[in-house]
């Protein structure tokens, strides 16, 4: 039961963030590697303004941190559309291997950034922690696991809407699918470009807010859950939003399992990436990955 | 005033010229049609009207715009609209999610549902399979999908690609009576076929285009006429 909750919790942070790599791969065609490192100055930023707002005083812990977050959502989402503009923007139709080498670049580039305007020491925010544990019968479940998996949920239910039933959301699928054809029905692809870097961010903001409780925060804090996410959006069939959805949570599963198993626990990585391997080699395309035609 | 007038329109893959400098205008109420062989420069052409493709030199103006340097949103915002070659209706979407793509510029909830309506009307197969994904329809059910979701954005002028291909002889006669049949609601047409003949037939204007370059014109009558063009596009 515990250890349900806390890998569905754990699924849903990777979901998150998977989903900022599919749905870029999808409409950009490209594999945005600072996607991981958004989720670092999120956390810095989360971090940053709590300090902030709780040493200043005046306000409450929730106040104070609910203006830390929303700070962190348009610092990072503003910072996901500069990166697009600035760094991959201009490579749109270069060799698909330049933007990848780009995208390495700009994360280890905010690595640098981070390090030196936060320093290179751990910081812990143990935000989500101070909401304690509920005790229902015989468990003990952390609040902070109860509250991703259904601040989690929501958020893929309602993306999940928002591509379904809006314009914009439609006007996505359609330069995923075919961007000539989305063109000719007026649609101004650079503009939904920017909206999924917007979105991506955004989503990479609530999965740093969710991860705060489990991890210290320094520079590299975006580099193992962006690896592992980008293996669930792969898993899943990158380009595909539930794809994203069922890798996140599978893979998460996965971890928390073989972590409580006394023994295998040393292995989980080994463990999640062989699950990957097979995955690919069974279904190539993913699980729910979709073939596309190749237009001549 | 000619709807669309290009002048002089050159277009370049890499080092390759596809277009050498082609002049041609479609006026307002006409069936204008291209024809030619395969890889002549047809779909280049009518990529490069929509802004798909950047051109090299010429000019391509629309209702007295110069539209050559224009993103195709912003072309497509002004009235113009394409039946793309091979249909390219979206695939993994319903029926009704690709007519609302056609209507995608228009912001207006009641027009939209009245151009819906409209088109179910004219095509009551496309209401019956609305909730459908697209790319299992047939292609004759693809092909009235590409055209209404074009008609979605109620065009000044419409421009179809290869409108024909691919479909029995039963489906290909019916395209072409949509095509005169939206000529006459109003719509001005620039239609890109390899069916000479039937293009012809229902053509005010058109131009033979080969090898990247225009080498005749006249109304549809007069090229299914002359004896040069039977014998290379209307076999004999």
């Amino acid at each position: 039961m515990v250890v349900a909750i806390d890998g569905l919790s754990l699924g849903a942070i990777y979901a998150l963030i998977a989903l900022g790599y599919t749905m870029v791969y999808g409409i950009a065609k490209m594999l945005n590697f600072a996607h991981g490192d958004v989720i670092m100055v999120g956390a810095y930023m989360i971090y940053t303004m709590c300090t902030l707002t709780w040493t200043t005083g005046g306000l409450p812990i929730w106040a104070g941190a609910l203006i830390a977050f929303v700070v962190a959502v348009v610092v990072c989402t503003v910072l996901g559309m500069t990166i697009e503009k600035v760094a991959y923007k201009p490579l749109r139709g270069a060799s698909p291997l330049a933007a990848l080498i780009t995208a390495i670049g700009v994360s280890y580039l905010l690595q640098g950034l981070a390090q030196l305007i936060w320093g290179a020491d751990q910081k812990t925010l143990a935000i989500l922690d101070k909401l304690g544990n509920l005790h229902a019968g015989s468990y003990t479940i952390k609040w902070s696991s109860i509250i991703t998996l259904v601040v989690g949920a929501i958020i893929m239910v309602c993306l999940t809407l928002f591509v379904k039933k809006t314009r914009t959301g439609r006007a996505m699928l359609a330069v995923s699918e075919d961007k000539g054809a989305a063109q000719m029905m007026g649609i101004n692809v650079n503009k939904i470009v920017s909206v999924t870097f917007a979105i991506g961010s955004g989503l990479a903001t609530f999965a740093a807010l969710l991860y705060l409780p489990t991890t210290a925060i320094s520079p590299t804090l975006g580099s193992m859950p962006g690896i592992k996410a980008f293996a669930a959006a792969v898993i899943g069939g990158i380009g595909s939003i539930p794809g994203a959805m069922v890798g996140g949570v599978l893979l998460g599963v996965i971890e928390v399992v073989c972590n409580s198993i006394e023994g295998v626990a040393s292995y989980t990585t080994a463990i999640e990436f062989a699950v990957l391997i097979i995955i690919l080699l069974v279904r190539p395309i993913g699980l729910l990955g979709k073939k596309r035609r190749v237009k001549v | 005033m000619a709807l669309l007038e290009v002048k002089d329109l050159q277009v370049y893959y890499g080092v390759i010229q596809a277009l050498k400098g082609i002049s041609f205008e479609v006026n307002e109420g006409e069936i204008v049609t291209l024809i030619g062989a395969n890889g002549a420069g047809k779909t280049t052409t009518m990529q490069t009207v929509i802004g798909l493709i950047p051109s090299k030199g010429g000019s391509i103006v629309y209702e007295g715009t110069d539209i050559t340097k224009f993103p195709s949103h912003k072309i497509v915002g002004m009235g113009m609209s394409q039946v793309p070659e091979g249909r390219r209706i979206f695939q993994e979407l319903t029926v009704y999610d690709n007519l609302m793509l056609g209507a995608y510029l228009e912001k207006d909830a009641n027009v939209i549902k009245e151009r819906i309506e409209n088109c179910f009307e004219q095509f009551p197969i496309l209401q019956e399979r609305r909730s459908q994904i697209a790319g299992t329809l047939s292609g004759g059910e693809q092909q009235m999908l590409a055209m209404s979701r074009a008609l979605m954005a109620n065009p000044k002028l419409l421009m179809l690609d290869e409108p024909s291909m691919g479909l029995s002889p039963l489906l290909v006669s019916q395209v072409f009576d949509i095509i005169k049949d939206m000529n006459k609601k109003g719509i001005t047409i620039l239609l890109v076929e390899q069916n000479a003949e039937k293009a012809l037939a229902i053509a005010d204007r058109a131009y033979v285009l080969a090898n990247g370059e225009i080498t005749h014109q006249g109304t549809g009558a007069e090229l299914a006429g002359s004896e040069e063009i039977k014998k290379a596009y209307l076999g004999g």
